[in-house]
């Protein structure tokens, strides 16, 4: 019976995908996108992922989806798509896309007996880190790495959009994130959301140390709640070259960084935390990313500076 | 699994060599300086200092260097190892890391009221980006890490091409990111279906138990895909010679130098470390064909250009075709391990002298367009007289490319010719000499033309900065002494290679 | 047929989709939103492995979700790097990679 579920949902991701592809007009494509985005969130509760269908509703759908969003507005609405290839290629590429397709189903239907996993492992070393939720331990303790790299790679991901700022511009701030048509209700919505949503914020954070959440949704929702303020007009875009700007996108990676380091005089290893202070490390390590991430997001979705900096 | 409680010392540096140059960035980052080169060649330096110590460490004590983060041990935790061959290259990217940023100090020009400007500051920390993804690549031992490490490199690489601003340049970049991606998600498909058989992710469990089953095969064959995109290797090679021509001349000299080859890297470690033994050799023949082709096409491509900069990158995706070869020489020799064989030797020394080479010609290629204002090979007349040290490291380098002695590149393509003579793989044998002929024509018709007569009414050429022109003939130099090693299998590539000791 | 062998085939189907969109589209917004496509199976391939990884009184293996986890917010990193990419050549007057030559764009209104 709750196979049916499941069918109902591959039916209707299916569906938005291939609206996605087909779709002549992008910003079509691109609100099927952040529909197939909010279906894949059910998809992972169903994989009984909670974690993980956070982060897609949060980043997946709703980041990408506002960055294609503001894309697609910036962009002609009826421009020159481009010519499609001919008919040829567009019958290779179908026959390309159904192989690999039919390669990669033959592989989910045979997989090996017994499932190989790493859940018993986890669940072993967790008292060592004193946590509840094992994806967090994961993320920060097991596979730490992992995480600091990628919070050096966001922070790349930074320097490369606001490398596409005119020279003349650098140091000013990105184009004013204000909404074309003044809205009531969007106003409404920037100057009553913003407590609950860092509420909820430091709930996930917080939380996300024995049950699920983590940085990435906490600090998705706290960017969330400043691109709403800057929508709504109640705030400007701060320059890129703000003293406070720089300090709050590099605290996250620095103080994660200087525990790693730490942990070697600790307990022996870059990265790693003596068996008693593990939890609060990792919770105050959690508490400086979640600040920078935020902050790094909003300023992904901002873009390069548009305007010459102010003296 | 429970952590122990000792630091391996020579571990310890594995970890500087990645997080040095990420620390350094993020100060730049946050201070906002003039002239940020005064944090990043320091740092730079420090990293040369961490990857030599790394490399006589790993010679002097015939093992590899193992650190186990956070202490955990695979398959849960993430590993980082030197072997021989990742110690040589961390040295080598490290050597011309430093070259490289000491030709380009002062190169970007930084506004007079003291504030911190565009260029200098995305440069200097892209560079810093570059040298951490750089070391991620060669010492991960994690499949999942290494796409992260793949990612560091591709975010790192593509705003350098679009540095400068121009139209040409936006667009190489964007080419230049939905291949790179491209070849990411492929590579990630690959790592997903590893999991999915074997519940782990590090290569040396891996080497233990893969299996040449249907899974392990569609994803090997994925991410060798992807990786082949990131390495421009024919017929994914068209976003390169745009992207690498557009980008300043130190950092062109970066990308063709290092960043096109940590993918064949990973190739590597996938084809000899990952993949079930012994590996079809049908597929590496077609890698092999595929770098012929490249060889061929794109040297007879790179001697049809009108721009240096444009012949250079194209000489790039040639050079890297010849470290695709390397598979069927490999595995048809008779040596008992494929690191004792002469291709593997081959193999690698062409890397290595490649990379010291390529570098040296992007940067003298960048000296000269700076003497002469521009790149147009038929207009460079009197570039000799300009120039005389760049365009010695040109000729130099071009040795090296072309497989002449006393060369690096000539001991690595005699290796690889004993190789392919070896295996009686003819066809490669002959693309490795037609491939150093058509080398000789594009290098000494930009020589030529640089000693011609400067045209009636030409503009004053400019000077150029000591400093960087003794960095490009370092640069050859170190191709050239590569030359004098010996022509046969070298005992400390193989240190630590065929599992854990 | 259970639960994630049907999200297994379903990611399949998603990585073919999004495969023809990336070889199908000349211009690169619709190849940025493809890509996105692709990453969005291959998450959910790592996702069935979780789901029939579970044990040890975990409902999932949580490497493989976390490994998602940092996998989308990559893929949302380079989804901004590439817009911002693609704004950027709008304004400097270049036709997307494959069209003919243009005169530049206007923004919208």
């Amino acid at each position: 019976m709750s196979l049916l579920v499941d069918l109902v949902l591959v039916v209707l991701i299916l569906m938005a995908a291939v609206w996605t592809i087909l779709v002549r007009d992008r910003r079509d494509a691109v609100i099927a996108f952040i529909v197939l985005g909010l279906l894949l969130s059910l998809v992972w509760m169903r994989l009984y992922a909670v974690d993980v269908a956070l982060t897609e509703a949060a980043v997946g759908g709703g980041a990408t989806g506002l960055v294609l969003l503001r894309a697609c507005a910036r962009l002609l609405p009826v421009e020159a798509e481009g010519r499609l290839p001919g008919p040829g290629t567009q019958i290779a590429a179908g026959l390309l896309s159904a192989l690999a397709a039919a390669g990669l189903a033959a592989v989910v239907l045979h997989p090996p007996v017994p499932y190989p996993s790493l859940a018993a492992l986890a669940a072993e070393n967790i008292h060592t880190v004193g946590l509840g939720n094992p994806v967090t331990a994961v993320l920060l303790a097991y596979r730490s790495l992992d995480t600091l790299l990628e919070k050096v790679v966001l922070v790349l991901a930074l320097i490369g959009v606001w490398a596409l700022t005119p020279d003349a511009f650098w140091g000013g701030a990105p184009g004013s994130l204000r909404a074309r048509h003044a809205s009531g209700a969007l106003d409404l919505l920037a100057r009553v959301l913003p407590p609950f949503g860092v509420l909820v914020s430091i709930y996930l954070v917080w939380n996300g140390a024995d049950h699920p959440g983590g940085t990435f949704q906490g600090g998705t929702v706290l960017a969330a709640m400043w691109l709403l303020v800057m929508m709504a007009g109640l705030r400007d875009p701060p320059g890129i070259s703000l003293k406070l700007l720089r300090r709050l996108v590099v605290f996250g990676p620095a103080v994660f960084i200087a525990v790693g380091f730490a942990g070697i005089w600790m307990s022996g290893w870059f990265l790693s935390y003596p068996p008693d202070y593990a939890k609060p490390i990792i919770v105050a390590v959690e508490a400086a990313l979640v600040l920078s991430i935020a902050v790094i997001l909003g300023l992904l979705v901002a873009g390069p500076a548009a305007e010459p900096p102010k003296r | 699994m429970i952590p122990a409680q000792v630091t391996a010392p020579d571990g310890l540096l594995l970890i500087l060599a990645l997080f040095l140059p990420a620390v350094s960035l993020l100060a730049i980052f946050v201070l906002g300086l003039r002239r940020p080169e005064r944090i990043a060649l320091p740092t730079l330096a420090g990293g040369l200092v961490v990857a030599l110590i790394v490399a006589l460490q790993v010679g002097h004590s015939g093992q590899a260097a193992t650190y186990r983060l956070g202490g955990w041990l695979p398959p849960l935790g993430i590993t980082l190892r030197a072997d021989g061959l990742s110690a040589a290259l961390i040295a080598m990217a490290a050597l011309i890391l430093f070259v490289v940023a000491i030709y380009a100090r002062g190169n970007f020009g930084s506004e007079p009221d003291g504030a911190e400007s565009r260029q200098p500051m995305v440069f200097w920390t892209l560079l810093l980006g570059l040298a951490t993804a750089l070391n991620t690549v060669f010492l991960a031992q994690d499949l999942f890490s290494l796409f992260v490490a793949l990612e560091l490199l591709t975010f790192s690489a593509v705003p350098l091409v679009s540095l400068e601003g121009s139209r040409e340049t936006l667009r190489a970049a964007l080419r230049y990111l939905l291949f790179a991606l491209s070849g990411s998600v492929l590579y990630l498909i690959g790592v997903a279906l590893l999991y999915g058989a074997y519940g782990t992710l590090d290569i040396a469990s891996l080497h233990q138990v893969t299996r040449a089953d249907r899974a392990t095969s569609i994803a090997l064959g994925l991410m060798i895909a992807g990786l082949m995109a990131k390495a421009a290797l024919f017929p994914l090679h068209l976003w390169l010679p745009p992207a690498h021509a557009g980008a300043p001349a130190p950092a062109s000299a970066v990308l063709s130098a290092l960043v096109v080859k940590a993918p064949f890297f990973l190739i590597l470690r996938l084809w000899f470390d990952v993949a079930p033994q012994p590996q079809p050799a049908i597929a590496g023949t077609m890698l092999a064909a595929l770098g012929a082709v490249s060889i061929l096409v794109c040297s007879v491509l790179a001697l049809r250009q009108a721009r240096l900069k444009l012949m250079v990158a194209y000489s790039t995706v040639a050079q890297v075709g010849y470290l695709f070869l390397v598979f069927p020489l490999v595995m048809g020799s008779e040596a008992a391990v494929p690191w004792a064989s002469i291709g593997w030797t081959g193999g690698v020394l062409q890397l290595v002298s490649h990379a010291f080479a390529k570098a040296s010609m992007f940067l003298a290629a960048g000296l000269i367009a700076q003497a002469m204002g521009h790149d147009r090979i038929d207009d460079l007349g009197g570039a000799a007289q300009a120039v005389p040290i760049s365009l010695a490291a040109f000729a130099l380098a071009g040795l090296s490319l072309m497989g002449l002695p006393p060369a690096g590149g000539f001991v690595a393509k005699v290796m690889l010719l004993t190789a392919a003579v070896a295996t009686s793989n003819w066809w490669i044998a002959v693309t490795i000499l037609a491939g150093g002929l058509l080398a000789a024509g594009y290098v000494f018709r930009v020589i030529g033309k640089s000693f011609a007569e400067p045209a009636k009414g030409a503009p004053p050429r400019n000077a150029v900065a000591r400093s960087s022109e003794l960095a490009v003939l370092s640069l050859a130099a170190v191709a050239l002494m590569l030359g004098f090693l010996p022509l046969q299998p070298f005992a400390y590539l193989a240190i630590g290679q065929g599992g854990l000791p | 047929m259970n639960a994630p062998t049907l999200y297994g085939l379903c990611a399949a189907a998603l990585v073919g989709i999004g495969l023809f969109g990336l070889i199908l589209h000349p211009t690169p917004l619709r190849k940025v939103i493809s890509f996105n496509l692709v990453g969005c199976g291959t998450f959910l391939f790592f996702g069935v492995a979780a789901r029939r990884g579970a044990g040890a009184g975990f409902a999932g293996d949580p490497v493989p979700q976390a490994l998602v986890i940092t996998g989308i917010v990559v893929a949302f990193a380079a989804t901004a790097v590439a817009v911002a990419l693609i704004l950027r050549m709008l304004e400097a007057g270049v036709a997307t990679m494959d069209s003919r030559p243009e005169p530049p764009d206007d923004l919208s209104p």
